[in-house]
């Protein structure tokens, strides 16, 4: 694996092997492992390590990247020569910012860089072996063996780094570990799933997860199929941040000025239900990455929905500039670089990454949580959705979004789970999802396959269009 | 190159494992694009290691190395092994793979011009001219282009004997005008939405997509869909574009014949498919118009899926897929052959890059144009009400590949064989075998176009390769239409 002081060589090289007025280098580095189960069976099983060299020359506006795997003398060369000979033909970019130095990175903190405030490196997780994870997954098969079930699924553990350098003395530097388990439990005609992942092994238990799979598919067993249309359904965590997953794209300072973005003279606006409050902030205890963003600034925590009002939209350095500037300064709330920045050069800008729902404040209007138990109580006639899947964008502006549901879908009466269903697509606006919000729970950290790892709650969700059912 | 290649089978037959491969790799890209007349990003990246796949008591298993030096390739055999032990300890029954001949092979994909001695200044001044040409439209509010070009080398070596070197050169180019205005957003792509035309070819298939030619024709439909009638809600006769068709043809037909995901390995994340082994030569899939194959061999065309062997030293096959509207035949590999009681594997096993697994992936899954001459404009001319629909927006299907919903970019209404109106935000949805069995028409060679789709992802952890879709226009009658907006 790289560490800090590797990478502090290899950059002095690439600094002596470049003649451009800047030089950044982003190293990303390795050591990952999967163990991948199907039918009781453990069918794929790999582990791969590898580091990463992305170098970024600028000669006075003019910038291009160019990327390796090798860091002997002669590959080093061969990707400076690149970086610089695709940045020598273009034009200068007027928007493009000198490098960050340390102290603008990391806002005069110069503990900031070490990632020493929230360790997310944890031995456990990187000394975990495959026959650990063999053991686990057999312990996996036994639930689904005792159910008369098959299951499939993963069990992966990595350890990473990531640092981004700079000719203007910028040095940040993260390594983390994560473990993943995602369970899927089959019956005949039915299934369930569960996933989560955490830089702690210890936080991940996997029987609970299989057993909470394996009763999914045991109680969606002979699913009913029941007419599409308008229903209140309650979504638990993962199904929430898939769906909602496909806005935060937009909440974007380049978003905003491309005109691409469905909040485009929506911010400030009462968009959603009071009860919706999120925040992006890297360094929640739930949350993973790294503290920094592609430019090494400091990733700041952003609240960008309140009271379901949208306050703001995140910023690259150079974003915040070209807004401060154009015609829409006045209407998007506070502009400022916030450290959440892709890797320049790129065309769309930034994005908040690390998504934290609120717990909303209850008031007259606005109710406090509820478990997902307390919302299919409360529940006359509902669908419960475990799991959306295949979710893709069907209008820009309203957000429409249409997937499928997945794994484990319930029909609610009378406050109980009475039975399977037949899984149902939808087309949905995220704008009228977010404001027919009945009930949240507490936010939890969950993960999917549609949208990127969040702190998100359950939600019971009136209204919610379901357009048609499938077949199974 | 090869010679880490046989150090690695040398420190896995140490170990007795009884089949050992290992693919060298070296992939080079280089990416550019505009926006709104700059430069958006100009990158280049190249990528090299090694994958080592065992078979260690009947268990697989697998590691790989960015370090190409004797001990790390040694090392990453013994992981392979003692990964593959660890795999056999939650196994059902040993590893099976269907018979091989040993291959020692070269291959390049053929080529016109090697993208990579075009000079970026002339890559990027092409896309600067399309920029341009969009924003000249007004209305325009965004205006996005790209050009990608891979060169991907790999060695292969297997215990059985094999030794392949192949080269395989991937074009591609594209661009999309967005116009947003009140409370909608628009876009026009070209010569398809999400990245363009792709294929295995040099730079010749940049010269050969008229992309300046399109640009403002391309821009002026996105302004115009702001004036134009949203698509109806209801049941209509739908007529596809060949880059539309081959989509629906990578969803509703590619995915679910893949062996593996039958086979309930994808069950965790890709999902299964509802062809379980029993429909094979039985399921009446689609019209007898409906001729489906999957081919991988270069006379088939420059496709993403085109090559000489694949990832575990097949030899390119065509396989029938559909065949007169009957199902046929599945994507298989040699672990997975004998399920179908195939003798051999159909070779289509494939990875992202040397660290990452082979898989069965699509090859080039094409609907052969009809054999009677028919041009789209014919098709049309012969349909008395319906809506041709055009470049796709947005795609879904469920997990057993059923029930799918796509969206297009545009749309025209049909009335007594002729295009009306355009319309907004089409849409059609429905269940993949009732789809496939309404088909009435398809258009001829003439209008047959193997597209590629440079993103398609599948597998844990996910790997994204490209595959090829060869289609020509063709229609479809009682398909819901609209629903997107319902």
């Amino acid at each position: 694996m790289l560490t800090k002081e590797k990478a502090a060589d290899i950059f002095d090289r690439i600094r002596r092997f470049s003649s451009a007025d800047e030089v950044e280098a982003i190293f990303t580095g390795s050591r990952f492992a999967l163990t991948r189960f199907a039918n009781n069976t453990i069918h794929q099983n790999v582990e791969d390590e590898n580091s990463i060299v992305s170098i970024r020359t600028n000669f006075a506006g003019r910038t291009a990247r160019s990327t390796a795997n090798q860091f002997d003398d002669e590959s080093l060369r061969r990707a400076v020569a690149a970086s610089e000979n695709l940045a020598r033909v273009q034009a200068p970019d007027p928007d493009l910012l000198p490098m960050p130095t340390a102290e603008e990175a990391n806002f005069g903190d110069p503990f900031a860089g070490e990632g020493a405030r929230a360790t997310r490196f944890f031995d456990q997780t990187a000394s975990i072996t495959p026959a650990d994870r063999a053991e686990v997954v057999k312990s996996v098969v036994s639930i689904a063996t005792k159910h008369k079930l098959m299951t499939a699924g993963i069990y992966s553990t990595s350890e990473s780094c990531e640092g981004v350098f700079n000719s203007r003395g910028l040095a940040n530097w993260h390594r983390q570990t994560l473990a993943e388990i995602s369970i899927t439990m089959l019956g005949d005609d039915s299934s369930g799933w569960q996933k989560l992942n955490s830089p702690d092994v210890s936080n991940l238990d996997a029987a609970r997860l299989a057993e909470t799979a394996a009763k999914k598919a045991i109680e969606s067993v002979h699913p009913r199929e029941i007419a599409p249309g308008k229903y209140t359904v309650i979504l638990e965590p993962a199904a929430v941040l898939d769906i909602v997953g496909f806005m935060f794209g937009d909440y974007s300072g380049v978003a905003i000025l491309d005109q691409r973005s469905f909040l485009n003279d929506r911010i400030g606006t009462q968009l959603f239900g009071e009860n919706i409050n999120v925040c992006d902030d890297a360094a929640h205890p739930l949350q993973a990455g790294s503290p920094f963003d592609g430019e090494g600034m400091r990733r700041r925590r952003v609240q960008l929905v309140e009271n379901g009002v949208v306050k703001r939209v995140v910023y690259a350095r150079a974003t915040a500039q070209k807004m401060k500037n154009s015609e829409y300064a006045a209407k998007v709330g506070p502009i400022e670089a916030t450290g959440h920045a892709f890797p320049l050069p790129n065309e769309i800008g930034e994005m908040p990454l690390n998504i934290v729902f609120g717990v909303p404040e209850k008031s007259q209007s606005v109710e406090g949580t509820r478990t997902i138990e307390q919302m299919i109580a409360s529940t006359e006639r509902g669908v419960l959705v475990t799991r959306l899947w295949y979710i893709r964008e069907v209008d820009p502006y309203e957000k429409i979004v249409t997937g499928m549901t997945r794994d484990g879908t319930f029909l609610v009466e009378n406050g109980k789970v009475q039975c399977g269903l037949r899984n149902f697509r939808f087309n949905q606006s995220l704008i009228s999802m977010l404001s027919n919000v009945e009930a949240v729970s507490v936010p939890a950290r969950a993960c999917g396959e549609e949208s990127f790892d969040m702190v998100v709650p359950a939600m019971k969700v009136r209204e919610f269009n379901f357009t048609e059912a499938t077949k199974f | 190159m090869k010679t880490a290649g046989q150090l690695a089978l040398d420190a896995a037959s140490v170990r007795g494992v009884p089949y050992a491969d290992a693919r060298v790799v070296a992939i080079r890209n280089r990416s550019l694009t505009t926006k709104s007349g700059r430069v958006g990003h100009a990158s280049e990246s190249e990528s090299l290691g090694i994958g080592v796949r065992v078979i260690a008591d009947g268990a697989w298993g697998f590691a790989a190395s960015a370090d190409l030096g004797r001990a790390a390739v040694e090392a990453a055999a013994t992981r392979a092994v003692e990964i593959a032990r660890a795999s056999a300890r939650v196994k059902r029954e040993d590893v099976r793979l269907a018979p091989e001949p040993a291959a020692v092979a070269e291959w390049t994909t053929p080529y016109k011009v090697d993208p990579f001695t075009t000079s970026v200044d002339q890559n990027i001044g092409l896309l600067l001219k399309v920029d341009a040409e969009m924003r000249a439209v007004a209305g325009v509010t965004l205006a996005e282009t790209g050009m990608n070009f891979q060169r991907e080398e790999s060695w292969f070596l297997s215990s059985e004997g094999s030794d392949i070197h192949q080269t395989k050169y991937s074009t591609g180019a594209g661009y999309t005008a967005y116009a947003f205005a009140g409370s909608e957003i628009q876009k026009r792509s070209y010569p398809n939405s999400f990245g363009g035309q792709w294929q295995n070819r040099g730079y010749e298939l940049i010269e050969e997509m008229k992309l300046v030619e399109n640009a403002r024709r391309v821009a002026e439909e996105a302004v115009a869909l702001h004036h134009a009638e949203q698509c109806p809600e209801g049941t209509a006769t739908v007529i596809l574009d060949g880059s539309q068709l081959g989509l629906q043809i990578h969803e509703s037909i590619g995915h679910p014949i893949e062996l593996d995901r039958v086979l309930g390995m994808e069950a965790n994340f890709a999902g299964t498919s509802f062809l379980t082994l029993e429909k094979l030569g039985k399921l009446r899939y689609g019209s007898e118009l409906v001729n489906v194959v999957a081919d991988a061999r270069q006379k088939h065309g420059p496709g993403l899926g085109t090559f000489a062997y694949d990832d575990e030293g097949v030899a390119a096959q065509l396989t029938p897929i559909i065949t007169d509207g009957r199902f046929t035949g599945y994507l298989s590999s040699r672990e997975t052959a004998h399920t179908i009681g195939a003798a051999r594997s159909g070779g289509t096993l494939r990875a992202e890059g040397w660290n990452r697994l082979p898989m069965i992936r699509m090859t080039n899954v094409s609907i052969l144009p009809g054999e009677t001459p028919l041009s789209l404009e014919q098709l049309i001319a012969s349909t008395d009400a319906g809506i041709y629909m055009e470049t796709n927006k947005s795609w879904s299907i469920d997990d057993k590949r059923y029930n799918f919903q796509f969206g297009c970019e545009i749309a025209w209404e049909i009335k007594h064989g002729k295009r009306v109106r355009m319309l907004k935000n089409p849409s059609y949805s429905g269940i993949t075998t009732e789809f496939w069995n309404s088909m009435d028409a398809i258009c001829s060679r003439d209008e047959w176009t193997l597209w590629g789709t440079p993103n398609c992802g599948k597998g844990q952890p996910q790997q994204v390769v490209g595959t090829g879709h060869g289609a020509s226009p063709a229609r479809f009658r009682n398909i819901r239409v609209g629903s997107a907006y319902s």
